[in-house]
């Protein structure tokens, strides 16, 4: 069954294209997660499904239904916005009723609702206090609670985690996922964030200027990233991109990046034949750049160690090969030190290639 | 003789005691980061440092010399601020001529001192564009390169890289850190940002309630955090921290949290006789939890996963331990998710112990 279907969505503001045909398909009772920068077109998107914003094409369905024309109070979808609208002089507990009292709803099934969703996002000492007192992230559970008292079918929750602290941002991402199983909704997520995005999502779009990039699971956008944009979002360090060529030498096919090169003889059948005259970029993740202290007997690079980046259990180490700075992930009981001379191989079953003009994958 | 030496650095507003006894020391060259959540006093201890506002007690000193009554402008102190304060309608060059200008110094020599800065944070090919048109790391160079072209004994930087996406944050995150490198100027950097902190510093100050915790290099404080507080606030995820007592029978010394043991009579010597209270919190970090797929250590214990967080190169994996939520982190494993049986095994050299009452590392 699916949960939500985007046929074709077009949106204009102004002369500017927001979205650009955009489709998608959200499974019933997914966590799917629209991953993008500022401005790709998430907030649009979202808006759309909840009906706040009508596309100038295409349609869009909840469950076997067209909803174009149904108005947003009738989709049963609740959406939470990045900055939450809480009516400051209500306590928690009315603030989160509110929903089910202009429904008329009997006050001791309220009352039952209320209480459940806020065990559930764990804010019942927040029901009698004023959302004056509340931290930044009190207010976004206590705007959720809100929006889960309607037991909505589709949850839609815009950058919700964006205005937390990074401490509070870890444990409420995990809190959501957890919620969205608990509840078993459809809650679609949107955020600026990769990690964020792999993090909680069952699947996720990456969305760039209105388009779908790529979508799929955490696992498949890291592993096999269809376009250079998915694979530059997707991963942090991100992946390394350079400008290379692809080559036959002798017996071998060689990606040349100039300053350093792959051999990909191993995965040459997989190449279409086209990328032998295209312009190319190389993409390697930096967990696949491997850094020597001293020269091996297969093929590798000097390079000068230009920063180091400390992350407690992990560094990301910079290293400058002739032109070209490629980062390496390497973990704790490894030391380097700035200036300090190393020697660069990869691992080359794992390397990306994508064509430079159109962005697309090559294999 | 240190750069900068701040002792016992006091401030009142009002009634409220934002900063209570803040010393340190910063060197020549070094990058110390002044790191807390908000409200810990790391804001006005660079604003007194900058002379933007008077300490209640306590003494500053900038190259030996005490400035407590020098004005700000005085103080040869650069100042680069969250949202970089580029003037929009003055080019790059005269925004980073603008300090010079106001002192009067001779245009032939403005213009020296401009292309040297401007080469230094490499901003020499857009002189001309207005502030306007710069681009997010463009802006954050000249403002880098206004402060120094002062040459200024101190740069102090205030949250520089709060207000942008997470993928830009990344990028600048490294390019600051190389332009740390090339000025080698003794800074100070403000953030609430623990990741930040860890690649940026040479040495970390955690600050809590208008104190320093614990200062150190990134490792001292992620490999030996002194107090609960630092050990959950530094490294994402956060490390494991599980309300524990400790039994001893049969010869053996157990941390106990209700049915999860943890035999750790090989520290029985170390800690003898340390823990106070009989409250304790039992420390370790998620990359120290192992999932032991082989299944070859006898010590391995039963787990049940909860929660799986793919962050690309890694996982994160929720475990449920006789009762117990244990965070894991390592690679990704295919066959591993929700409601899997696994055996976790723990890096017992890694742990941590902490009393819970004094919230002091017992080792």
């Amino acid at each position: 069954m699916v949960g939500l279907r985007l046929v074709n969505i077009s949106k204009k503001a102004g002369k500017r294209k927001i979205l650009k045909n955009t489709s998608l398909e959200i499974l019933d009772k997914e966590l799917f997660v629209i991953a993008g920068p500022p401005g790709a077109g998430k907030t649009t998107l979202l808006k759309t499904i909840a009906g706040l914003i009508a596309p100038d094409e295409g349609e869009v369905y909840i469950g076997d239904q067209m909803v174009n024309a149904v108005p947003p109070s009738d989709r049963d979808v609740g959406m939470v916005f990045e900055v939450p609208p809480i009516y400051p002089n209500r306590t928690g507990f009315e603030n989160i009723a509110f929903p089910l009292e202009i429904k008329k709803i009997d006050p001791n099934r309220i009352k039952e609702r209320v209480e459940e969703a806020a065990g559930l996002l764990q804010i019942t000492h927040l029901l009698e206090r004023k959302p004056t007192t509340y931290s930044g992230g009190e207010l976004q559970r206590v705007a959720l609670a809100r929006v889960l008292v309607r037991k909505p079918r589709v949850l839609l929750l815009d950058e919700p985690l964006k205005n937390l602290d990074a401490k509070i941002r870890e444990r409420t991402r995990v809190e959501l996922k957890r919620l969205q199983r608990e509840f078993g909704i459809t809650m679609v997520f949107s955020t600026h964030d990769q990690l964020e995005a792999t993090a909680v999502g069952d699947r996720i779009a990456v969305i760039n200027e209105g388009i779908i990039e790529q979508t799929g699971a955490p696992e498949e956008l890291y592993n096999s990233p269809k376009t250079v944009f998915a694979a530059r979002f997707i991963g942090s360090p991100t992946m390394n991109l350079n400008e290379c060529a692809l080559k036959q030498v002798g017996e071998r096919w060689v990606l040349d990046a100039s300053d350093f090169d792959v051999d990909i003889t191993a995965r040459a059948q997989a190449i279409e034949r086209e990328a032998m005259a295209s312009e190319l970029l190389l993409g390697i993740r930096p967990e696949d750049v491997i850094l020597l202290n001293s020269p091996d007997s297969g093929r590798c690079f000097e390079g000068k160690v230009e920063l180091i980046q400390n992350f407690g259990d992990e560094r990301v180490v910079t290293t400058r090969v002739g032109k070209t700075s490629l980062n390496g992930l390497t973990g704790k009981e490894r030391v380097f030190t700035y200036g300090q001379k190393v020697y660069v191989k990869f691992n080359e079953e794992k390397v990306h290639l994508f064509y430079k003009k159109t962005g697309v994958a090559v294999m | 003789m240190a750069k900068l030496v701040v002792k016992n650095l006091r401030k009142l507003f009002g009634t409220f005691e934002a900063v209570k006894d803040v010393s340190f020391q910063v060197e020549e060259k070094e990058t110390l980061c002044l790191l807390g959540p908000s409200g810990c006093g790391k804001t006005t201890t660079l604003r007194i440092i900058a002379g933007l506002e008077v300490p209640t007690s306590g003494e500053v000193f900038v190259d030996g010399v005490l400035v407590n009554d020098v004005p700000p402008q005085k103080r040869q102190i650069g100042l680069v601020f969250q949202d970089y304060a580029i003037f929009p309608h003055l080019s790059v060059f005269e925004n980073i001529a603008y300090g010079l200008k106001v002192r009067k110094v001779p245009d032939a020599q403005v213009k020296t001192k401009v292309h040297e800065t401007a080469a230094l944070v490499d901003v020499e090919s857009i002189l001309d564009v207005p502030g306007k048109k710069l681009g997010l790391s463009e802006m954050q160079r000249v403002a880098v390169g206004r402060s120094i072209v002062l040459d200024p004994k101190l740069l102090l930087l205030d949250e520089p890289l709060s207000n942008i996406d997470a993928k830009a944050r990344e990028r600048m995150r490294a390019e600051l850190g190389k332009l740390q490198k090339e000025i080698g100027i003794a800074t100070v950097y403000v953030t609430h940002d623990q990741l930040e902190a860890m690649t940026l510093a040479d040495r970390i100050a955690v600050m809590r309630n208008g104190l320093i915790e614990q200062i150190g290099t990134t490792s001292e404080i992620y490999d030996n955090a002194r107090t609960l507080f630092v050990a959950n606030f530094i490294g994402s995820p956060s490390m494991n921290l599980i309300d524990c007592e400790l039994i001893y029978s049969e010869e053996r010394a157990i941390l106990k949290s209700g049915d999860f043991t943890l035999d750790i009579t090989e520290f029985a010597e170390t800690i003898r006789g340390k823990p106070k209270g009989k409250e304790l919190v039992f420390g370790i970090r998620p990359e120290d939890v192992s999932i032991d797929v082989k299944k070859t250590d006898p010590t391995a214990v039963e787990a049940e996963v909860q929660l799986v967080e793919p962050l690309g190169a890694k996982s994160i994996y929720h475990l449920k331990i006789s009762g117990v939520t244990v965070l894991a982190k390592g690679y990704p494993m295919a066959d591993v998710d929700i409601g899997s049986k696994v055996l976790t095994t723990f890096n017992k050299d890694k742990l941590h112990l902490f009393d819970k009452k004094t919230e002091k590392a017992i080792f």
